[in-house]
């Protein structure tokens, strides 16, 4: 027998999901039509003159080597924080997995990072690899490593990396940590008995079963590299030196609030937006239609 | 008893029934730590000496961001009374006709005394409109002084009573300084400012053209002159040589000083109040170097810091109580107590005197010379300050080049010339924004 609500009323449906739409429409439709509105502008402050410019705020963007540049930096530091945060986690989740005793101790400890604010991780490391008083700097001088991120601008990409990775570690951990336990023990000890050495167990059968999670976790740290790393950055080293930390979302901000030029920011936002669109709809087309659990 | 009550209780009806009748004034400002007491203070006096108005100061962050706060709430037709805007962003406030009320027509409108001959030329100059008048009310403005630890000159064998003028001499100082084993012996806040904007005055060279965008946003960057070259490139050759520690974009300099790490320094003269909490030795302040070869230098320096801007949006009888704040604000004796207290330039003539008659000066030596460098000559039109639009941006793309020097990647020439070139895409584009 089969058992369903059915409704009669056409508006029903419609007026149920309204909320949702409402939601949808003030939040994300609204603000993004005004930020494509406004990219094609050229407006002072206070908005007292605007000139409809169509794409010349997108032409002088992409004519601006600093644009280009900030692309650069952005593309390296999303990998190198994805690729980074995703093995190092892989390696204590496939670690934390085989802990019988003080499990719990062990996970809390890896999980707590996630809950510090990104500001404070930015102010952490900060002080950390301070040049003249930082702890990780007098350790790095004793093996000979001069650490000065305020005017190396690779090692200032490197601190707000590791900084970017160290807070992002807790959250794909507890994902490889799930994933991990969901495999089927009894693929494990078939191959055990078949006498694969763990390395080889690791290989052929855990790794190719956590793909889905790890596709899943990469989609998810790239655009956590991309978008929430502004305040790593900004209270670490503000996109400096020269432009070598300046990632596109702080460039963004640097123009739209600190040189108010609201059209140039807002065609850099709308670029953001459509490389957002790009990761989801990658996301959704693979993702989604690979996993197997 | 009773009776002592029922007074106690009329007084405080009265009282709260006059506060309900106030005119609430919104002062937003970016004034942290003892400044932010001072700010409060000067607000509390002003309620406490009259019943009418109430000023309430608000803090709203760092420059940029009270600005950013600003700038959204007049969109949104809820504007503050009154705005702390920090130097760089004067063109911006300026180009904006229908948002900012001048301070000249506010103070005429509400018949309040106001003279602004009582300020110094070169404060007046910096924010005033093409035909000199007043379009912000002068707060607080510093200007760039050199500070030097006075121990560690006498360790190195350096009479500390002579202050390096030149910056030959100062970096005579470092080399004897840093054969003595200090690890740095000069650092500088703020170098944009310090070593460019303020440079270019103290030498009475343009930083730009139309006498450094006072006449017109078709101005443009002149800062790649030989001099600046010789100068930029001077600092990347001390800082090779080890005289010379970057410390950072802002102020990190300041900290490096009074911790006793850097022994010299060119930076603020607001400085003052934090050097002097903290150090923990003898040390001296002298005028910003030049040098000596250059006709003309030294001329006067450039003020940086911040005024007050009155937005408009608010009804009318408001303002009256803004004007007579600023009356409140500008008496000798109170610009004289932000100065002293500060270390921020007594932006009027008479808060100088003031001041000087006090004896002030003779207590806490150094103190007087930010104020000299200022008065000594009056502002040329290649001095009296800069007013360029998208200044912001043009600072930062300044660091950004600066750095890129000291870090060894390009020559001071090439910096120069690509900060310049960039430069001049910000005010092409504050010209298309503002025609």
């Amino acid at each position: 027998m089969e058992k369903r609500v059915r409704f009669d009323s056409k508006l029903l449906p419609y007026l149920l999901i309204a909320p949702q739409i409402a939601i949808t429409l003030v939040f994300f439709f609204w603000p993004a039509g005004q930020a494509l509105w406004q990219s094609m502008q050229v407006q002072d402050a206070f908005g007292e003159r605007t000139t409809f410019v169509w794409f010349d705020n997108f032409i002088t963007l992409f004519n601006d080597d600093a644009y280009l540049e900030s692309f650069k930096v952005t593309a390296i530091f999303s990998t190198a924080v994805s690729v980074l945060g995703l093995s190092l986690s892989l390696f204590l989740a496939v670690k934390a997995d085989k802990v019988i005793k003080g499990t719990s101790i062990y996970r809390t400890i890896l999980i707590a990072p996630y809950a510090v604010a990104p500001a404070i991780v930015g102010v952490l490391w900060t002080f950390l690899m301070s040049p003249s008083l930082g702890l990780v700097t007098h350790w790095l001088s004793l093996v000979g490593v001069h650490w000065d991120h305020i005017l190396d601008s690779k090692q200032a990409l490197g601190l707000i990396i590791v900084a970017a990775v160290w807070k992002q570690i807790s959250y794909n951990f507890i994902f490889f940590l799930a994933g991990l336990q969901s495999i089927p023990k009894s693929l494990i000890e078939a191959s055990s008995i078949d006498g694969a050495s763990p390395m080889r167990r690791f290989w052929d059968i855990i790794f190719p079963l956590l793909s889905p999670t790890t596709f899943f976790l990469f989609v998810v740290n790239m655009v956590y590299a991309f978008f929430d790393t502004f305040a790593i950055v900004d209270a670490s080293t503000k996109g400096g030196p020269g432009r070598a930390t300046e990632i596109l979302v702080y460039k963004v901000y640097n123009e739209g609030f600190k040189g108010l030029d609201l059209g140039g920011s807002a065609a850099q936002s709308v670029v953001l937006m459509l490389i957002v669109i790009g990761l989801t709809v990658v996301q959704f087309r693979y993702v989604e239609r690979k996993v197997q659990y | 008893m009773k009776i002592k009550l029922l007074v106690a209780a009329c007084a405080a009806l009265g009282f709260s029934t006059a506060s309900l009748a106030q005119t609430e004034i919104q002062w937003w400002h970016a004034m942290t730590g003892a400044l932010n007491d001072r700010v409060n203070d000067f607000a509390k006096d002003f309620n406490a000496s009259q019943t009418t108005y109430k000023v309430v100061p608000v803090f709203k962050g760092t420059y940029p961001e009270t600005l950013a706060a600003a700038i959204a709430a007049s969109r949104a037709g809820n504007a503050p009374h009154i705005v702390q805007v920090q130097e760089v962003a004067t063109a911006t406030m300026i180009a904006a006709k229908k948002a900012v009320m001048p301070v000249h027509e506010l103070m005429k409108a509400s018949g309040e005394p106001f003279d602004q001959k009582a300020y110094i030329s070169a404060v007046t100059g910096y924010f005033a409109d093409a035909k000199g008048n007043l379009v912000s009310f002068p707060f607080n403005s510093s200007t760039t002084v050199f500070y030097y630890n006075k121990d560690a000159f006498k360790k190195a064998g350096i009479d500390p009573n002579a202050v390096p003028a030149t910056w030959p001499e100062v970096m005579a100082a470092a080399a004897k300084l840093k054969a003595n084993g200090e690890k740095c012996a000069f650092s500088s806040g703020w170098q944009s400012w310090t070593q460019l904007e303020s440079f270019s005055a103290w030498h009475n060279v343009p930083f730009a053209s139309k006498n450094n965008g006072f006449g017109g946003t078709d101005t443009r960057l002149l800062f790649n002159s030989p001099l600046h070259v010789r100068h930029i490139s001077n600092m990347a050759d001390w800082m090779k040589k080890g005289y010379f520690t970057y410390g950072g974009r802002t102020n990190e300099a300041e900290s490096k000083f009074f911790s006793g790490e850097c022994m010299m320094l060119t930076s603020s003269s607001a400085a003052y109040a934090n050097i002097k909490r903290n150090a923990k030795f003898e040390w001296g302040v002298g005028p910003l170097p030049y040098y000596r070869d250059v006709a003309g230098a030294p001329q006067n320096t450039i003020i940086g810091g911040a005024s007050l801007f009155v937005m408009t949006g608010r009804p009318a009888p408001d303002y009256k109580g803004v004007a007579k704040f600023f009356t409140f604000l500008s008496a000798p004796e109170r610009v004289a107590g932000w100065h002293q207290a500060t270390g921020y330039l007594p932006i009027t003539t008479a808060a100088y005197e003031v001041t000087k008659k006090s004896g002030f000066y003779e207590k806490n030596p150094g103190t007087d010379v930010s104020v000299k460098q200022m008065i000594e000559k009056n502002a040329t039109p290649t001095s009296r300050g800069l007013r360029l639009g998208n200044f912001v941006q043009i600072r930062a793309i300044i660091d950004e080049e600066l750095e890129g020097v000291w870090g060894g990647k390009q020559d001071a020439k090439t910096a120069l010339d690509k900060a310049v070139k960039r430069g001049n895409e910000q005010l092409e584009k504050f010209q298309a924004a503002n025609k």
